[in-house]
Parts: C-alpha cells; sequence; structure tokens
C-alpha cells in the first residue's frame, strides 16, 4: 500500500480525514497505463483522481506540464480550480494549477503556451486546439497523466470520440502517458473503460462504494393527469408542497419550453413568494450564472431547469430532485438522482410527475427499471469519420505528418481499432482534395504532400481549422435583448424567429415578451407583464424513450391487471382491452378508423419518437404512391398517427420490411432529417465553416445552405464520403431507422383492428403537437387554394 | 417537415408557370425560375453565378462539390429545350467572376455552344462579370426590347426586368424559403437561377421598398405559386 508524504499526510490528520478504500486504491494504481474510477457524487472523485498528481509533484523538481485535466463543462474546469488550489496553498506545495478553456483570456492563453502550469485544467474542445500549435511537442513533452471528468457524459458523444483522437496524439508527444477516467454510474463500465483506455492496453474499472439506493417515487396528486401534452401544471400544487417540505428542490423537464410554462406557471401560484429560479441552455450565461450562484449559496428553494444542470457544479444542499414527464432513460435518471444529496451515505430522493396519461405508465416502468438497477445503454457504432476529417486537418495545423504513421496512431484509439486504412484514405482524401468523384481541386487542395510527408498547402489555413475546431453543434442562434435598457435575455433559434412577427407574445427566462423586430442579428422585445403567451418556444427534445424502457413498459402493459398503476390509468388500459386490444412486444397493433371526416392509422410501434417520425415519412411516402392521399401525422414514443382521405386496408402490406429498406433508401435522398444530418457532418468535417474571419453573419445567411450542398451530392456524388457518414448517422440519431428494422424483427405478426372510433390507447396522439404536414397532391392543391384566395383577397386575381 | 410526393410527381407534364403582365407584354414566371417571353420567343435567367465553387476553392474558402456549373447549364437545357426560345438572355452575374469565365471547363464550354446553336444569345454585364466573355454571344450592358429595359440591377426607371437581389420568399407551411420572382405593373425582378446561390428574403427593406404595395411575389419549385408580397409579413416595422 503506497503511503502519502509526510506534508499530505499531516494535513489530512489535521482535518480528521482518512482516505476512502478508493482512493488509496487508485494510488496504488498509479503506474497503471489506465484506470477507471466509478464513483457516486459525493465520494470523493476528484481528490481520487488528482492525489497521485500532487504525490508525484510533491517533491518538487518536475518542469512544465504534469497533468492534465479534461472535462465537458468549462464551469467544472473553474470549479476544480477553485478546489484544488486551497488545499495546495494549505500545504504549501510547489505546485501550478490553472485553467484553460474558451472563456480563458488572450494573455493568459500566450503565457500558458510559453510556460505551461504544472497542471492543467481543460475541455476537450481546448485541448484539441492545444494540440494543433506547432509547438504542441514542447507543451506537452514532460506530461505524465490525463484525468477525464465526467466520462460517463463524454463516452458516446463526438466530443469524447475527439478527446480521445487527441490522446493518441498526446501518447506520441509524451509516451509513458497515464490515463485515468472518473464516472458515475453506468449500464456498461467495460464499455467506457475501453474507450478511456490506449487500445489495446488494459484498463481495471474501480468501483467506488455506491451509497444506498435512491428513493424514487410518484408524485401523487389530486388532479389527474391531462390526456396529452408534456407540461405538469395539473401537479403545480403538490409540487409547491414538496419545496415547501424540503430544503433545495431541483425540478427537471425535458425540454426548455417545458420549463419555461412550467416557471411561469409556478409563479402564478408562488403565494409564498418562495425564491425559485430558472436555468437551461437558452438563457444568457450571466443569467445562468446568477442561479447557480445563488443555488451554492443556499439561497434558493427551487430552480426549474433542464438538462442543462445535469454536469457540472456541486448541487450543495439539493435534497429533492422531481423530474416531470417522462424520463425515457433511466441511466440519465439515475445519474441525475444520484447527483443530489450528496452527503454520502444518506439516500438521494426523486419524485416522477408523468405529464399526461401514458406518461404513467413510463414513469412506473422507469421506477422498476431503477429499483432492478436495470440501466438501459445502446452500443455505440464505431467512430465516426467527420470527427476523424477534422482530427487530421488539426494534426496538419501542427506540421507535416506521414499518412501511414497517423494511421497507425489513429487505431489505438478504442472507437478506431477497426478503423480500414480504405476508409482512412478516404477521410484524407477529403480533407486533401475535397474527395469528389469528379477531381476539380489539384490545384486548390487543401493539404498535398511533399516528400512523402502531407502538409497544408497554403499555412494561413490553419487559422480557419482552428477557428472551426468542434463538434458540438449548436443550433444557429440569435441573442433575444430587450428593446430598452439593452439587456439581453438569452438566445433562440433563428428558425424560430424568422416565424415572428410583431406582436407576437413568447416566453423567455420566465418572462412574457412582445416580439418588437430584428435589428441585424438581434431579436429585439418588450416587456408585456401580465399578458398570456402565445407561442411556444424552442424546439423539442430529440430524446427518444430507450429501447430497454420500451420493452418494460410493454411489459407492464400486457400484465393482465394493473395494481402499480393509478386507478384512472389502469381504467383507461381496460377500456382500450375492451374496445381494441393492449399492444404486445410480438405483435404489431394497428388501429385504424374515421373521425372528423378523415381517415386514420394508428401504429403502436414503441419505437421512440425518432423512430416513428422517420417511418411516419417513408410510410405516408408508399401511401402517396398508392393513392392513398395522406394529409399528416403526429408520433409519440409509443404510437404513430397518420390521417389522410382514403382507409388503408391493408396495413400488412405498407410495412414489407425489404420494401421499407428500399423505400429507405429512396427516401433518404429527399428528407429534411437527413439534411440536417449532413449539415452537422458537413461542418465537422470541415466543409462548412462555421466560423469565418471577418464580420459575422449567421449560418443561414452567410453562404447558400448545406441543403444545396446536399442535393448536388444526392444527384453527382450520392457515395461522397459525407454522404456515407450522413446515411450511417441515419441508422441512430434522428432518423433512428436501426429501431424500425428492429422493431420489425421482433414482431412474428401484425393485429389489424378496423374501429369505428378512435381507441382509448389513440385518443392522446390527437392532442400532441408537432404535427408534420405531407406535402403531395392533396397538399399541393391545398397550397394553391390558398395563395389563390390570398390574391383574390388582395383583388389581384385578375393578373 | 415536409415531405415532397411520390417520384411520379416531380416529373409530371410540362413545368407550370405563372403569367405577369408587364407594361402590356404578356410574360411567363415559371417554376424553375426562368422567364419567357412568348411573343418575342425570348427566354431570360438571370444571376447564374457559374464557376462558384472553383472561385470559393480560389479564395481559400472550402472545397465544394464542384457540380454547379453542371446543374446550372442543365437546368437551363431543360428551360430553353421546353420553350425552343430564339433568343436567350443572361441578365447578368452569368460568371462568379472573370476568371471563371475562362476557366470554364471544356464540357461545360461544349454544352453551352450546343445551347447557344440556332439562337441569339445576350449576355447582360453584372456586378460580378462586368467585362466581355470570349464564349459566343453578344455582349451589353443593358438591352432594351420595346418598353422593356433588361439590366442586371434594378434602376429608377421603369418598366424593366432585373436580377442581381436573388429574392426568396416563405409561406407558412413550407420548410424552407423559395427563390421567387417580384412582380409589380412596371418593375420584375428575377430570381436566381443558379444552383448555388443563397438569397435575399422579400422581407428586407431593399427589396420592399422598390416594389409597389400591390406587388406579388412568384414562388418557384414544384409550381410557380404567386403570393401578394404584402401577406408575407415582415420582420421589421
Amino acid at each position: 500500500m503506497t503511503a502519502l508524504p509526510p506534508i499530505i499526510a499531516d494535513w489530512f490528520k489535521t482535518r480528521g480525514w482518512a482516505l476512502h478504500p478508493h482512493q488509496q486504491d487508485m494510488l496504488d494504481r498509479s503506474a497503471a497505463p489506465a484506470t477507471l474510477l466509478i464513483a457516486p457524487t459525493g465520494g470523493g472523485k476528484t481528490l481520487a483522481g488528482f492525489l497521485p498528481s500532487l504525490v508525484e509533484l510533491s517533491e518538487g523538481g518536475h518542469a512544465g506540464l504534469h497533468t492534465l485535466y479534461v472535462s465537458p463543462l468549462k464551469a467544472l474546469a473553474a470549479d476544480i480550480k477553485r478546489n484544488l488550489t486551497t488545499p495546495v496553498q494549505e500545504m504549501g506545495l510547489p505546485i501550478r494549477i490553472e485553467d484553460r478553456t474558451g472563456d480563458t483570456g488572450y494573455t493568459a492563453k500566450r503565457r500558458q503556451r510559453a510556460d505551461p502550469p504544472h497542471i492543467l485544467l481543460t475541455t476537450p474542445e481546448s485541448l484539441a486546439l492545444l494540440t494543433s500549435y506547432e509547438d504542441a511537442p514542447r507543451i506537452f513533452a514532460g506530461l505524465q497523466r490525463v484525468i477525464v471528468d465526467e466520462i460517463h457524459a463524454l463516452a458516446d458523444s463526438k466530443r469524447g470520440d475527439q478527446l480521445m483522437l487527441a490522446l493518441s496524439r498526446l501518447d506520441q508527444l509524451a509516451p509513458g502517458l497515464r490515463r485515468v477516467g472518473l464516472s458515475a454510474t453506468v449500464d456498461d463500465p467495460q464499455a467506457i473503460a475501453a474507450t478511456l483506455a490506449r487500445h489495446p492496453d488494459p484498463c481495471p474499472v474501480l468501483q467506488a462504494d455506491p451509497g444506498p439506493d435512491p428513493q424514487i417515487e410518484m408524485l401523487v396528486t389530486e388532479t389527474r393527469p391531462p390526456w396529452s401534452g408534456g407540461g405538469a401544471q395539473y401537479a403545480i400544487g403538490e409540487v409547491l408542497e414538496q419545496v415547501r417540505a424540503h430544503r433545495t428542490t431541483l425540478i427537471f423537464h425535458n425540454t426548455r419550453a417545458q420549463a419555461e410554462i412550467f416557471f411561469h406557471r409556478l409563479w402564478l401560484e408562488n403565494e409564498d413568494d418562495l425564491p425559485i429560479g430558472i436555468h437551461h441552455g437558452s438563457l444568457s450565461r450571466d443569467q445562468r450564472e446568477r442561479v447557480e450562484a445563488a443555488m451554492v449559496a443556499g439561497e434558493l428553494r427551487a430552480i426549474v431547469c433542464t438538462g442543462s444542470l445535469d454536469l457540472g457544479i456541486d448541487w450543495g444542499d439539493v435534497d429533492l430532485v422531481i423530474q416531470v414527464g417522462a424520463p425515457k432513460n433511466v441511466k440519465r435518471l439515475v445519474q441525475r438522482i444520484g447527483r443530489a444529496n450528496h452527503r454520502y451515505n444518506a439516500p438521494s430522493k426523486a419524485l416522477l410527475v408523468p405529464a399526461n396519461r401514458f406518461e404513467v405508465v413510463e414513469c412506473v416502468a422507469a421506477l422498476e427499471a431503477a429499483r432492478d438497477h436495470d440501466l438501459d445503454g445502446d452500443p455505440r457504432g464505431p467512430g465516426p469519420l467527420d470527427v476523424l476529417c477534422q482530427h487530421i486537418l488539426i494534426r496538419a495545423c501542427a506540421g507535416p505528418f506521414d499518412a501511414d504513421q497517423l494511421f497507425a496512431e489513429v487505431r489505438t484509439v478504442g472507437a478506431y481499432a477497426g478503423l480500414s486504412r480504405a476508409a482512412f484514405d478516404d477521410c484524407l482524401s477529403f480533407c486533401a482534395t475535397g474527395g469528389y468523384a469528379f477531381r476539380a481541386y489539384d490545384k486548390w487542395q487543401r493539404l498535398k504532400q511533399t516528400d512523402g510527408l502531407w502538409h497544408l498547402r497554403d499555412p494561413r489555413a490553419a487559422q480557419r481549422i482552428r477557428m472551426n475546431i468542434g463538434t458540438i453543434q449548436d443550433a444557429d442562434l440569435l441573442k433575444v435583448r430587450m428593446r430598452r435598457g439593452n439587456r439581453v435575455l438569452g438566445e433562440v433559434e433563428e428558425g424560430f424567429a424568422a416565424s415572428l412577427t410583431p406582436g407576437d407574445r413568447f416566453l423567455i427566462g420566465g418572462e412574457v415578451v412582445r416580439y418588437e423586430g430584428l435589428k441585424e442579428l438581434t431579436v429585439e422585445v418588450s416587456r408585456t407583464p401580465g399578458r398570456e403567451p402565445k407561442v411556444a418556444v424552442f424546439s423539442g427534445t430529440k430524446f427518444a424513450t430507450s429501447t430497454q424502457l420500451s420493452a418494460r413498459i410493454l411489459r407492464l402493459l400486457n400484465q393482465g391487471s394493473w395494481p402499480n398503476l393509478p386507478g384512472h390509468t389502469a381504467e383507461w388500459l381496460m377500456l382500450q382491452g375492451e374496445v381494441s386490444q393492449i399492444p404486445s412486444a410480438d405483435r404489431l397493433l394497428i388501429e385504424t378508423f374515421p373521425h372528423e371526416g378523415r381517415e386514420h392509422l394508428c401504429l403502436y410501434g414503441f419505437a421512440g419518437q425518432n423512430a416513428h417520425r422517420t417511418l411516419g415519412l417513408i410510410l405516408t411516402q408508399r401511401m402517396e404512391a398508392a393513392g392513398l392521399s395522406p394529409l399528416g401525422f403526429v408520433v409519440t414514443d409509443y404510437a404513430l398517427l397518420i390521417w389522410g382521405l382514403e382507409p388503408v386496408d391493408d396495413p400488412a402490406a405498407l410495412l414489407d420490411p425489404t420494401d421499407m429498406r428500399a423505400g429507405l433508401d429512396q427516401w433518404l435522398q429527399g428528407n429534411a432529417v437527413m439534411k440536417r444530418s449532413f449539415r452537422g457532418v458537413a461542418t465537422i468535417a470541415g466543409l462548412i465553416e462555421k466560423n469565418i474571419p471577418g464580420p459575422k453573419k449567421t449560418g443561414r445567411q452567410a453562404t447558400f445552405s448545406s441543403d444545396i450542398l446536399y442535393d448536388t451530392l444526392a444527384k453527382y456524388d450520392p457515395e461522397h464520403l459525407l454522404m456515407r457518414v450522413t446515411r450511417d448517422e441515419a441508422l441512430h440519431g434522428l432518423v433512428d431507422f436501426g429501431r424500425i428494422e428492429d422493431m420489425l424483427a421482433r414482431i412474428a405478426g401484425i393485429d389489424h383492428r378496423r374501429l369505428s372510433r378512435v381507441s382509448p390507447l389513440a385518443a392522446p396522439l390527437f392532442l400532441e403537437p408537432g404535427k408534420v404536414p405531407i406535402v403531395g397532391e392533396g397538399r399541393e392543391r391545398l397550397m394553391a387554394a390558398e395563395t389563390e384566395r390570398l390574391m383574390a383577397e388582395a383583388g389581384l386575381s385578375a393578373l | 417537415m415536409t415531405l415532397r410526393g411520390g417520384p411520379g410527381w416531380a416529373k409530371s407534364g410540362a413545368m407550370s408557370h405563372h403569367v405577369l403582365d408587364l407594361a402590356g407584354q404578356t410574360l411567363h414566371a415559371r417554376a424553375d425560375g426562368s422567364l419567357f417571353w412568348p411573343d418575342q420567343g425570348l427566354l431570360c435567367v438571370s444571376d447564374l453565378h457559374l464557376g462558384k465553387s472553383e472561385r470559393i476553392a480560389r479564395r481559400g474558402g472550402g472545397l465544394f462539390p464542384p457540380y454547379e456549373t453542371q446543374e446550372t447549364l442543365a437546368r437551363l437545357d431543360r428551360a430553353i429545350s421546353e420553350n425552343d426560345p430564339s433568343c436567350v438572355i443572361c441578365l447578368g452575374d452569368s460568371f462568379d467572376d472573370l476568371d471563371a469565365a475562362s476557366g470554364l471547363a471544356e464540357d461545360a464550354r461544349l454544352h453551352l455552344s450546343r445551347l447557344q446553336a440556332g439562337r441569339d444569345w445576350i449576355w447582360i454585364e453584372g456586378n460580378h462579370d462586368p467585362g466581355p466573355i470570349d464564349l459566343g454571344g453578344t455582349h451589353l450592358s443593358e438591352l432594351a426590347i420595346g418598353e422593356l429595359a433588361f439590366r442586371h440591377v434594378a434602376t429608377p426607371a421603369v418598366p424593366e426586368i432585373s436580377g442581381h437581389y436573388h429574392p426568396k420568399a416563405r409561406v407558412s407551411g413550407m420548410v424552407s424559403a423559395r427563390p421567387c420572382f417580384l412582380a409589380d405593373k412596371t418593375r420584375l425582378i428575377l430570381p436566381a437561377f443558379g444552383a448555388y446561390t443563397g438569397g435575399l428574403r422579400v422581407t428586407d427593406p431593399v427589396l420592399a421598398t422598390m416594389m409597389q404595395a400591390d406587388a406579388i411575389a412568384v414562388l418557384t419549385g414544384q409550381r410557380a405559386l404567386p403570393v401578394p408580397m404584402a401577406a408575407l409579413g415582415t420582420g421589421r416595422r
């Protein structure tokens, strides 16, 4: 067992602290090439990560960078710096600690490059940027350890891929580099370990004592949940009761819009004037920091928030987590709850509040899954190629490279261990010349080979590449500013701003504001207190209910009777059984029925909203071709509802798997979801630059849209690298076609119920927002009629 | 999100157009963004911006798919074969710059020659391509046919047909804005015909102040759809 050096041991003794077993364990294993620690919040994870560094640096004598700490959040880096500097100063250790993120000033950054501190706290993007400098070898020469914090949040994402690629570079600059990962509870620790380690090094997983299980329950309310919708206004009375009964409560929502509306309504009933704040990603940084500071200082009794609070700052005295709306994913829920009440041995408390009647079922299923420690997780595919392209460009900025060497380096990254040479060459070719079948750019290529080494043709390109490092996809956002006083309230998506007309009222930061107009790139608003907002704000959640949770819900529904569900929900399901049938896992239920002059089809896929949306687009295309004149559809995580002019007599024919696959390929060409994916892929890979030197323009206005690039490639170069990457991404993510195929594979047959009216299970879909219109023959006729009407009204039809 | 109809849709018959009256002349604003004058057998397109991808690459701005010239010429080809005009006017900014004109690829040159064969071809100067181009046809800074003046950028002198602004508009229910014509009784502004062209919203004051109150926008796309410009709403007062 490794003993602490006296200077550190003494400091611990004066505090009456002893090392936790996992902290001692980490110290003992500090020579290992990679280690993963799974520990709950409050379990001394950070100290466990840093202790070996402090020990190694305590003797002094190490020049330059020794330890790198990477976390997903800028705020976390700043936080850790504070927390680490205090004991280091008290112990009088000769260790310099600094943070480096997008917020670090220019002078500080230059100094850090010239004279790096011993411990540097940073983010994946800032690290990637550092590796792009020609003097990267000098900066990282003495690096000994890398600590990746909140690795569970990075592991499943392109940010994580970029980070691991950067680490493969660091391995070259600092051979013998040791890696440590710090993670919350996950479903598959081995998968995270494989991501962290340099392939094929082993990576032992250390489990700290997870502490007592969280206490999760459903919130009991007097009013029944509504039929559909996403808010939980019906439960506000009971929520306020809970807030009064606890010190600090976090009230989580799945979307920013829901958080805003709930916060607004909460205040209308907050007769005790309890201090309650709001926090989400679209609010201005100022506002978020104020709320965070107030929370840490214990000044707030509750905060209405979204996943924006999931990471990072210390939750201090939070002793209750309320999850509004179905959690969709058990793992996220458990991780979230685990952060509350982190006095180590007290159980965390959570209450689930379903937003509508179907969510009651989903919440109960999630609750049971959490009790069974049944966490969900979808296996991840191989490392994405767009991130690899960006990595190649970053590498080129630092100096010439040999393709064979870079290929070998990249394959030491877990996610890219199976990368083929052909795929690598495709990426290199894309970076060099754009990778087009029609070789047009030999004269202007971005990378060229001289004496066998690849390098930038024009060194000035390095600036533009550096400006565009990163994998985070921001929607194009416009600032929202109060017209009088110039106060910035937050940001909204450009698409939303484009849809507003002066006079529209919307919610932001809990205030109802009136849209006045667009001034340059800013949305100007004025106050209209006391008026009800008319317009919903921000785009919806992209999260679909996980596969495992969906399966559990189906099992729950097929119990035969439902003693574990509230009376009103059990009655509803019983009625469904009488009128139609309960959906089951091995047969696909499709109901067709007329309603208000339209023919409807309801398909209970339980495949998640993204897969259902894709299925809706494919099915309506097939319906259009069959002359069934579909007009639109709407989805939830459990069902798809399509309406049109003609009844569907043979739904099974529409769902032939081979036809579906063929239909998918054809359909993938033209659709908006693919184009959105393409835009992200093209930006990350470096085809489209978000940031260019010069005056700022928004993404929509600056160049012609990426949609045009997509259409052009689809027509002239459909096998282009970026098109292939986009199609691969389509199997998961927003298109989620993989889940449709899984659903079709799992069912033994289709049950078609022809009903005379709406079924109980289908009813909530009629109130669901987010209807997708179908532009087919029917719609074009309707549009033509509408424009004719406008012309007639304006007296212009004679023209 | 919207979905276009099935495959049969796009290929249905002749392209739709909206009939305009400009200074007593009947003009067809076609769904593909071209303008046809039946009495004169004249086809007019504006802002082709051929060679844009090469110019962007030349200036270090990125390596975009190099197919826009091919695509734009294919669209022009279709418009010409559908109408068989005796005269074609390219209303300026036909090339992204003069180097793009001289650097045109061989097969693009040939395609252009084929299109020019047997008809009058007029290149009107634009701000991107302000000089003579060695590609057949006649080069003019502007042209008058009867009362109608053809020039690249609109002036106060009407009646007039011009381009330059790449107008676009969106009606509720549409996913994204589409290029459109802007027309009132004396002035017509053509949409950008080129494949790689962005656009300016018709609600921008530059365009709004140029047209009369009863102006219409004719949206391009599957059909040519006329909409009163006033009904498109304004983002500004």
